[in-house]
């Protein structure tokens, strides 16, 4: 897999470090947090996921990738917001 | 040989329960005199029926090994294995075969170790030959913090009832005398031998579930995938929707692991699980070289030989979440790198084969056997990449939960509702971070 950094362009996906799932919100209170913590929607098909640029401009970046396939759809900086 | 072969795709016609033959030196004489012309199919393909008392979604070995057990032990022969493509064409068809009871943790012991007892009477039990084979697996240590985590494991398997020596590098020498002991970075140190652990023949094992809960009246339908829940006002769990049609039961059980989450998303229901491929390898047969399993402590890499000769090995899964059943090349050179490191005389043996499974990976690296919250709807999911050892406890369990409503007592520590409570099983102590399991 390659991972088009928005930094730096696309890189082998060996330099970054995953995460996972992108779209899991810290809930503001403890009831919700067992479930953010444990439970994934896991899915099958595209997905957005954090990974983070470790060997390269170490920024932690947001991929849209098909969980299928392993294509590659789209990356952002997750600064800029998937949430 | 015929008789281990079935024709996939092709329904039986309807054969009398209890075809089976008995395997046996006399029935293999008297079909060689025959050319091995008369084998029968070991097990019938079934064409689904109206309901069931119990669907089993899944017909890989947990799958069938539930489904025999709840024939054979609990007396529940109205059952149908649900299979999307063929039976043990998933992860059963996919693992490296080791088979090993080396756990550390009260909730893990018990119950592998009891898996490894079901194993050691599997083939007289179900008169089919799983090939297996207690040829020893032997975990190496490189330092001596290691060593310390070894002994502490050993002791806590002894405490448990299960066989484990700490060896001294000599020790060592003697089981696997061509390993690199004095490599400069990670020298060999000694090791944890469970010499009861081994090796079973995957398929065999497969085939062997399959066609005792066949003879005992269990529907095996291949070609059905499983495409929604049917539910009740109350929102009880009645039946399944297959790619076959609508199928009612009285109680389904889920054994997918690898596709836990999509099943289970099915009835509006999240798991703590991520899939993630592990990718597997197997060389060139060679003469016998390697006497049992070998797993390098320094990295990951474990390995052994196969009857046929090939060496099989894999390491760590490839990190990232995927339902692709293939990996990628960094985790190939990876694995291949801990086999030089640990015994540089495979580096000129040829790769014949690699490929990839989905792993149910749990957030605490531990199984999930239990009730869900959902009324009628129960689960065996989140075997991580330990879950051939387990498949003969693992259906022994489920068949028990599922004709019982109770756990069985080496189980009870699989519940799905631990993550909330707190009563974490984590072997390895990386926290909810299922890649690092």
């Amino acid at each position: 897999m390659r991972i088009d950094c928005p930094y730096c362009g696309e890189r082998d996906a060996q330099e970054f470090v995953y995460r996972g799932d992108a779209s899991l919100m810290r809930p503001e209170s403890e009831d919700g947090m067992a479930d953010y913590v444990y439970l994934r929607d896991n899915l099958a098909g595209p997905m957005t996921e954090h990974w983070y640029h470790a060997q390269g401009c170490r920024t932690w970046i947001a991929v849209t990738r098909d969980t299928t396939t392993h294509a590659m759809l789209g990356a952002i900086f997750a600064r800029d917001g998937v949430r | 040989m015929k008789g281990y072969c079935r024709y996939f795709g092709r329904e039986a016609t309807a054969q009398p329960l209890g075809f089976m033959t008995h395997f046996s030196i006399l029935s293999l004489a008297r079909n060689a005199l025959s050319r091995h012309s008369g084998w029968q199919p070991t097990w019938r393909d079934a064409v689904p029926k109206d309901g069931y008392d119990v669907i089993i979604i899944g017909g890989g070995g947990h799958g069938l090994a539930t489904a025999y057990y709840l024939a054979a032990v609990h007396g529940i022969t109205n059952v149908a294995v649900l299979e999307k493509g063929w039976i043990g064409g998933g992860n059963a068809g996919r693992n490296t075969t080791i088979i090993r009871s080396n756990y550390l943790l009260p909730g893990n012991a018990p119950f592998y170790e009891w898996s490894m007892k079901l194993w050691e009477g599997l083939e007289q039990e179900l008169n089919y030959n799983a090939m297996v084979s207690q040829r020893g697996v032997l975990n190496l240590v490189h330092s001596d913090a290691q060593r310390d985590a070894a002994a502490r494991r050993g002791n806590g398997m002894r405490l448990h009832g299960v066989d484990a020596e700490l060896l001294d590098v000599d020790g060592v020498r003697k089981l696997a005398p061509f390993l690199d002991f004095d490599q400069a970075r990670f020298p060999i140190m000694g090791g944890l031998h469970q010499p009861r652990g081994g090796t079973a023949r995957h398929d065999a094992v497969v085939w062997g579930f399959a066609r005792g809960a066949s003879d005992r009246g269990v529907d095996i339908v291949q070609n059905c995938e499983v495409r929604g829940f049917l539910r009740d006002a109350t929102g009880t769990v009645v039946g399944v929707e297959t790619s076959r049609g609508l199928i009612r039961a009285g109680k389904v059980g889920m054994a997918v692991a690898g596709n836990s989450s999509r099943i289970a998303a099915l009835a509006d229901l999240r798991l703590p699980i991520e899939s993630h491929v592990l990718q597997a390898f197997v060389s060139e047969g060679l003469k016998p070289v390697i006497p049992g399993v070998i797993t390098f402590g320094a990295g990951h890499f474990y390995i052994s030989q196969s009857d046929k000769g090939g060496l099989v090995f894999g390491g760590d899964i490839d990190g990232y979440n995927s339902y692709a059943q293939r990996g990628n090349l960094p985790v190939v050179e990876d694995v291949c790198e801990g086999g030089m490191a640990v015994m540089p005389m495979i580096g000129r043996v040829r790769l014949l084969r690699s490929w990839g499974g989905i792993m149910d990976m749990s957030m605490d690296g531990s199984p999930i056997i239990d009730r869900t919250p959902i009324d009628g709807l129960y689960l065996n999911a989140g075997w991580c990449y330990g879950g051939f050892k387990a498949t003969p406890a693992s259906g022994r369990c489920f068949a028990h939960l599922l004709a019982t409503d109770r756990a069985h007592e080496t189980a009870a520590a699989y519940r799905l509702d631990r993550f909330r409570t707190g009563h974490l099983i984590d072997e390895k102590g990386q926290g909810a971070q299922p890649n690092l399991h």
